[in-house]
């Protein structure tokens, strides 16, 4: 339909960053060694591997780098970390986490259900934000783990990880957290230190280092039993040959990410409250689904009423435009978003649910065409709705 | 990304008909918010003719598409052809859908038999029909997947028109289990009912509802197809789950003939009356 590309989707995944591909080049090609071997020819890519391992240490603010530990993705992170405590310590049954965690960590808390685990699964108030008061209550002498996202991929809205940590500690000092910071890393600093985090994940591709790359921070006091068995590579933590040209890579979109923090509070956030308050200024069955909740600056979610998600992006893709939907047309899966239904997004909006999320490479001119032209794709499919009667009751209300 | 064919993506970028009809003959609704899905179907209809047909619709891409088709289909036609359309017509029309899209079309068909509900019906009567009313007299509305609301005799339906054999079908096609999951087994047993109920159905047909069942269904799948290629078939005689029939026109003495009995014909009685018919060709 179009040559544009406007792509709004990065909480989905980023564009690689051409100083990350550039770092990765000779890796592929001449510095092939593995890098656990014996001669000189290892010695550039077991340096690499370090000068990595160094970058992420200081991108979390780790104390020592023999903290961290490449894995291939996000999901490897969480389960490495999850299965790793839980196994370490098979005398403790019970485990906390949120109903709007995403699903590789949910749906590995159902298969532990299975396995004889008792998982509560604290909720959210409206505006996506973790009921502190219910998490307390929940932790007790039994209590293994404690398993929150540092932000949400939906929503972004962020929780308060020191605040949780104290929380959980002061009820019980042995349990431990695991915080998945995939939605947080190159949006706002992070410091497992300062926040009291035991183990923490997260996903290169989501802040443009190439997909198939991640890390997990294990602090040292915190011992995990490994997932993957093998060689002694990640100091027994994690087997498998180093995947040397995308743990260079993750380490310098690390670097990068850190320099553009700044850029991300300032810059992005404007652009994306731009977007944001002219979609509900113009739109008048827009509403965001946040409301006033802390949230990353480059995320929004805003609700269309009485519209369907996927028919507003595929009249967004016609015109280039990438964004995404909690809506359950597009996954296939049947049922709408669980995390807009934990936050209680009334059926009314849930299903027109749009996820707007920006990068470092998003432009005003971008911002400005998405403005100019998404009033009148809702307006189109606005006329379809077999719900004009309410619709026009809520134009003649927010006119008031 | 759905794999969408062009006539789907042409009539969600531009749908037919949408609108709503000021005294409209026959209103029709299916699907509800709750479930991300509504159609509301407007029919103007004169003489036993659809004339003018308008939609509204809240759903995804597939869904506008199969309501806009829909009334493509239906005007100009009368009561009693818009009364056969299936969801399977619908998406057929529409160069099909993903299976996890049947749903939609599905849904078109619930609201046009929703509309025409009221409408009187003529004379025809199909075996068929009498089968599934008897079926839903014994269970009405009773929900099965409490998630989207879905009714037995939803699941029904659905089962009869497209041939549905596994749960995972039944949720492509109705959505029914595509939630917490909890009614899959009652699913099943839904699926199992159908397939042992058609037997026992037809097990208890008097010989001349018998007859005229197997009539059907050669008069209108297998005496089409072979005349297409110029030959034709007739029923001579009905000795129980033996049925005996003529070839005529080319395909009587074409060397062929045997293979176009068993492969083709005795299939498909097979196919809609049970596994034990048995066809034999009078010469």
């Amino acid at each position: 339909m179009t040559n544009k590309l406007i792509y709004l989707d990065n909480n989905a995944t980023t564009k690689v960053d051409e100083r990350v591909l550039e770092e990765m080049m000779p890796f592929f090609k001449d510095e092939y060694a593995n890098p656990s071997s014996m001669y000189d020819f290892s010695r550039k890519s077991s340096n690499a591997i370090k000068e990595a391992r160094v970058k992420i240490r200081d991108f979390v603010n780790a104390q020592d780098e023999k903290e961290i530990i490449f894995t291939s993705c996000g999901s490897e992170s969480a389960n490495t970390a999850i299965r790793g405590v839980l196994n370490y310590n098979k005398t403790k049954k019970h485990i906390i986490t949120s109903k709007v965690e995403h699903p590789c960590v949910l749906n590995l808390y159902h298969a532990l259900e299975k396995q004889g685990y008792r998982v509560d699964y604290i909720g959210v108030n409206s505006n996506g934000e973790l009921d502190l008061e219910e998490l307390a209550e929940a932790v007790c002498e039994d209590t293994a783990l404690v398993s929150i996202m540092w932000a949400n991929n939906e929503t972004g809205v962020i929780n308060p990880i020191g605040k949780i940590s104290e929380i959980v500690k002061s009820k019980n000092k042995d349990t431990k957290l695991f915080v998945d910071a995939v939605q947080v890393a190159g949006k706002i600093p992070i410091d497992v230190q300062a926040n009291g985090v035991d183990l923490l994940g997260i996903s290169g591709h989501k802040f443009h280092a190439p997909k198939g790359v991640g890390a997990l921070y294990v602090n040292s006091k915190t011992m995990i039993t490994p997932l993957i068995i093998g060689g002694h590579q990640e100091r027994g933590k994690r087997a498998g040959t180093e995947n040397t040209p995308y743990i260079v890579g993750i380490g310098k979109a690390a670097e990068l990410a850190q320099e553009y923090l700044n850029y991300e509070v300032t810059e992005i956030k404007r652009l994306r409250d731009k977007l944001e308050s002219n979609i509900l200024s113009k739109i008048y069955n827009a509403r965001l689904n946040t409301g006033i909740a802390n949230r990353v600056p480059n995320t929004t979610n805003i609700g269309f009423e009485y519209i369907e998600g996927e028919l507003i992006l595929l009249h967004l893709s016609d015109l280039g435009i990438c964004a995404s939907s909690g809506s359950a047309c597009t996954s296939g899966s049947l049922e709408p978003s669980h995390v807009l239904r934990a936050m209680n997004v009334p059926f009314t909006a849930i299903h027109g649910s749009i996820r707007w999320s920006l990068s470092r490479y998003t432009t005003e001119d971008e911002i400005d065409y998405v403005i100019d032209k998404l009033p009148s794709i809702i307006e189109k499919v606005t006329s379809i709705s077999p719900y004009q009667k309410e619709l026009q009751a809520l134009k003649e209300l927010r006119k008031k | 990304m759905w794999d969408y064919s062009e006539k789907v993506m042409d009539h969600y970028r531009n749908p037919r008909n949408v609108g709503s009809i000021e005294n409209a003959d026959a209103i029709g609704v299916a699907g509800s918010l709750t479930c991300g899905d509504q159609l509301k179907i407007y029919l103007k209809i004169e003489n036993n003719i659809v004339t003018d047909a308008k939609f509204q619709t809240f759903g995804c891409g597939s869904a506008v598409a199969s309501s806009s088709i829909l009334t493509e289909m239906i005007i100009g036609k009368t009561v009693d052809e818009v009364r056969k359309i299936t969801n399977k017509d619908i998406a057929d029309e529409l160069g099909g859908l993903p299976p996890e899209k049947m749903h939609c079309s599905v849904m078109g068909y619930e609201a046009l038999e929703d509309a025409l509900k009221n409408f009187n019906k003529d004379e025809y009567v199909d075996l068929d029909e009498i089968l599934d009313e008897h079926y839903k007299t014994e269970k009405k509305e009773k929900i099965v997947c409490t998630c989207f609301q879905i009714t037995e005799n939803a699941i029904w339906d659905a089962i009869k028109q497209n041939g549905l054999k596994t749960v995972e079908e039944v949720t492509n096609y109705t959505k029914a289990g595509g939630a917490c999951g909890k009614c899959k087994s009652v699913i099943q047993d839904i699926i199992d009912t159908y397939y042992n109920k058609q037997q026992s159905e037809i097990d208890k047909l008097t010989p001349t509802q018998w007859i005229l069942k197997v009539n059907n269904v050669i008069e209108t799948q297998i005496s089409p197809e072979l005349q297409k290629d110029g030959g034709d078939i007739e029923l001579v005689d009905i000795k129980n789950k033996s049925i005996y029939v003529k070839l005529k026109g080319r395909c009587s003495g074409c060397k062929n003939s045997t293979m176009t009995l068993k492969n083709f014909a005795e299939k498909v009685l097979q196919d809609s009356l049970g596994t034990d018919i048995t066809l034999i060709e009078v010469k």
